[in-house]
């Protein structure tokens, strides 16, 4: 599914990520878990084309094809997804003129409509959020299930949540994890977080460990626990 | 009918003179008054300055523009009956369409002449008079001069004196006591031919409660050489009435567009000016109120969209002399490949206007780096007892958001597009439908022509 080969990535020509391989394999989950500064957005924001980081080494493959060359929306309309760790206000723009532009020609402006209030009544999201531009006057929960909403809807092959469990109340990631699990099916999910609470609604199959652009460790879910009560320092040095 | 572009039955000479007016006057079988006005304004004109502020007009050459031209013979009654080169212009911008599902009445001007008018009965019926000012100036003279020059004189500047001197066309609107007008007044019209300056004249009055919305869209076709555009538009909102007149200008991008528009507002009334500017080499455009009645309102919400080679200097002036009045101005610029916009507005409260209010907005989106904005905002508040906000924002088109965009599968010219709109939706968002669409479209044609 996505091949990651060898990545090293820099921003302005500091390296954050070094050497970076992993298969991440269809329909499974995995969690990516590390410090503050230790690369995870780096990575995720890479693996989707943001311009400000540049790619030294390696190779990054979707389904066998090449992507790390084409541009942000090449490789979203090629199967990848990336819910930001945290979204922006569209000022102007809502969901539904974004998903409209985004997925012109695939799908009926009704059925699109249709389709954004199903999952929007699901994840419990206001009516109101819906009609104004896209975060404006949403709370932290509100714009990542905003984000969620939007994977949901464009339906990729691969889906990176960063943080998707920051800034959310208890109720709130509930209902996003319950969605999540529920809406899965074929998808790839890497999930960032620091933190486990996310895992009581569904065990990721795969738990890696990112400290200083390094992975460091791979596992199954208990590592993620072993993480949470003895510290990435204990575990790894600083 | 057939008819070629250049076939003209009065197209003057190159430049205008004295006696070129009275030509032009008795040709027109217009009073006496309305050539002496002519003849006062066109002394105007040649003594009086141009601008020493706002944008370069140094490439303007009064001495080579045509002045006057009449297309056909007389106003048509109906579509069929419209030369075909001007039936297959409107078909490419679409009129048609729009007239059968919205309008009220179509005055189309093509060149000086309106040429294709056609009103709904029900304008009749309710005693509302819509037709060109020529016609205007022929069936209805007291009315026409008890407010022709009466809000703008032709003393006020250099362009609204040449537009006295040398009107032709333009609309005449009258809406009697309690009418209200759903629908609104439509006016479509264009420049076609070289070099030449066209002069409408517009008035508008609106007696007690009474409402209307009139509509200018205009689009032209490109030549090579410049040519002018002075308009003059004169609105008088009586007590309790609504006018709003929404404009939506792209004109070709070598005509300079400079327009004198203003309204005044009685006790209670409400004025608002909608101002779409794509087009046009150089526009320089600050439609204004005058509060004058307690309880009056103005409003401004402009939009300006600049490209190569073109300065829009565009605003608003409003000036409260009555208490309890209150205005507000939303402006929103935006400016690309190497375009220059700029907000130049005035916002004066008199001594005697209190507890009066005032709100202006404007912001300015720079799509690049070698596109330019200034605002020039100026607040004149001579009475303590009002409210008084003022906010400005210059931004650049946020890398991050397109990014943001893309990453939704958006490409770059659809994703600025989107935020482009989306910068100007609060102005979109109060024009009629089918304006808006037209509107979005242009500007995301304007946005994936980008250079670069």
């Amino acid at each position: 599914m996505l091949l990651v080969n060898k990545l090293t990535i820099a921003v302005k020509n500091k390296v954050i990520i070094n050497n970076f391989s992993y298969l991440f394999e269809k329909g499974k989950i995995y969690a990516i878990m590390g410090p503050n500064g230790s690369g995870k957005s780096t990575l995720a924001l890479t693996l989707v084309g943001h311009p400000s980081y540049q790619i030294k080494s390696g190779t990054i493959k979707l389904n066998n094809q090449r992507i790390q060359d084409l541009s942000p929306d090449k490789r979203s309309k090629a199967g990848l997804f990336l819910s930001f760790q945290s979204p922006l206000i569209l000022n102007g723009v809502s969901l539904f003129q974004m998903m409209r532009v985004a997925l012109r020609g695939k799908i009926s402006p009704l059925n699109l409509n249709n389709k954004i209030n199903r999952f929007a009544k699901e994840l419990q999201i206001k009516q109101e959020l819906l009609k104004r531009p896209l975060n404006e006057g949403a709370s932290g929960g509100e714009r990542k299930k905003l984000e969620l909403l939007q994977g949901l809807i464009l339906q990729p092959k691969v889906m990176i949540f960063d943080e998707i469990d920051t800034g959310v109340d208890i109720d709130s990631l509930k209902i996003i994890a319950k969605m999540m699990k529920k809406y899965q099916k074929t998808s790839t999910y890497i999930i960032i977080t620091h933190y486990n609470r996310i895992f009581q609604y569904f065990k990721p199959d795969q738990v890696l460990i990112l400290t200083n652009g390094i992975l460091r460790q791979t596992g199954d879910w208990k590592l993620a626990q072993q993480i949470e009560n003895i510290g990435y320092e204990k575990n790894f040095g600083k | 009918m057939k008819k070629t572009l250049e076939n003209n039955q009065f197209k003057a000479k190159q430049g205008i003179s004295e006696d070129f007016i009275f030509k032009l006057s008795s040709w027109k079988k217009e009073p006496s008054w309305m050539f002496e006005e002519r003849s006062k304004a066109y002394k105007i004109f040649v003594n009086k300055a141009l601008p020493k502020w706002g944008p370069d007009l140094k490439k303007l050459d009064f001495s080579k523009i045509t002045y006057c031209i009449k297309s056909t013979d007389k106003p048509v009654g109906s579509w069929d009956d419209l030369p075909k080169e001007i039936k297959n212009t409107y078909d490419r911008i679409g009129i048609p369409e729009v007239e059968k599902k919205f309008l009220a009445g179509v005055s189309a001007q093509y060149e000086s002449e309106v040429v294709y008018e056609s009103i709904k009965k029900e304008l009749d019926k309710k005693g509302v008079i819509f037709c060109d000012m020529d016609t205007a100036l022929k069936k209805y003279p007291f009315i026409v001069k008890e407010y022709f020059g009466k809000l703008i004189p032709a003393q006020d500047n250099k362009f609204a004196a040449l537009n006295t001197a040398v009107w032709s066309g333009g609309s005449f609107v009258y809406i009697p006591k309690g009418v209200k007008l759903k629908l609104p007044l439509q006016a479509y019209f264009r420049i076609n031919a070289e070099r030449f300056g066209q002069f409408e004249r517009t008035l508008i009055i609106a007696e007690e409660d009474s409402e209307v919305h009139y509509i200018e869209g205009c689009t032209a076709p490109i030549y090579t050489t410049a040519s002018l555009h002075a308009a003059v538009v004169e609105i008088f909102v009586k007590k309790n009435a609504h006018v709003r007149y929404t404009t939506v200008q792209n004109w070709s991008k070598n005509i300079y567009n400079l327009v004198t528009k203003r309204a005044k507002t009685e006790e209670n009334a409400l004025m608002q000016w909608i101002d779409c500017n794509l087009g046009s080499a150089v526009t320089m455009k600050y439609p204004s109120v005058y509060l004058i009645g307690k309880g009056a309102r103005g409003e401004m919400l402009s939009i300006a969209f600049a490209s190569a080679n073109q300065h829009l200097d565009a605003g608003a002036k409003i000036i409260h002399f009555a208490p309890q009045t209150s205005s507000r101005i939303i402006s929103k610029s935006i400016a690309k490949d190497g375009g220059r916009t700029s907000y130049r507005g005035l916002v004066q409260i008199m001594p005697e206007a209190k507890k009066s209010a005032t709100y202006v907005s404007c912001d300015a989106l720079l799509i690049d780096k070698i596109s330019r904005s200034d605002t020039y905002p100026t607040m004149r508040i001579k009475v303590a007892d009002t409210q008084v906000q003022h906010e400005a924002t210059v931004e650049k088109l946020g890398q991050e958001k397109i990014f943001y965009l893309n990453a939704r599968g958006i490409n770059k010219n659809s994703a600025e597009g989107l935020l482009v709109n989306g910068f100007i939706e609060p102005v979109i968002k109060e024009i009629p439908l089918e304006y808006s669409i037209e509107l979005n479209r242009l500007i995301n044609i304007e946005m994936s022509g980008s250079i670069g």
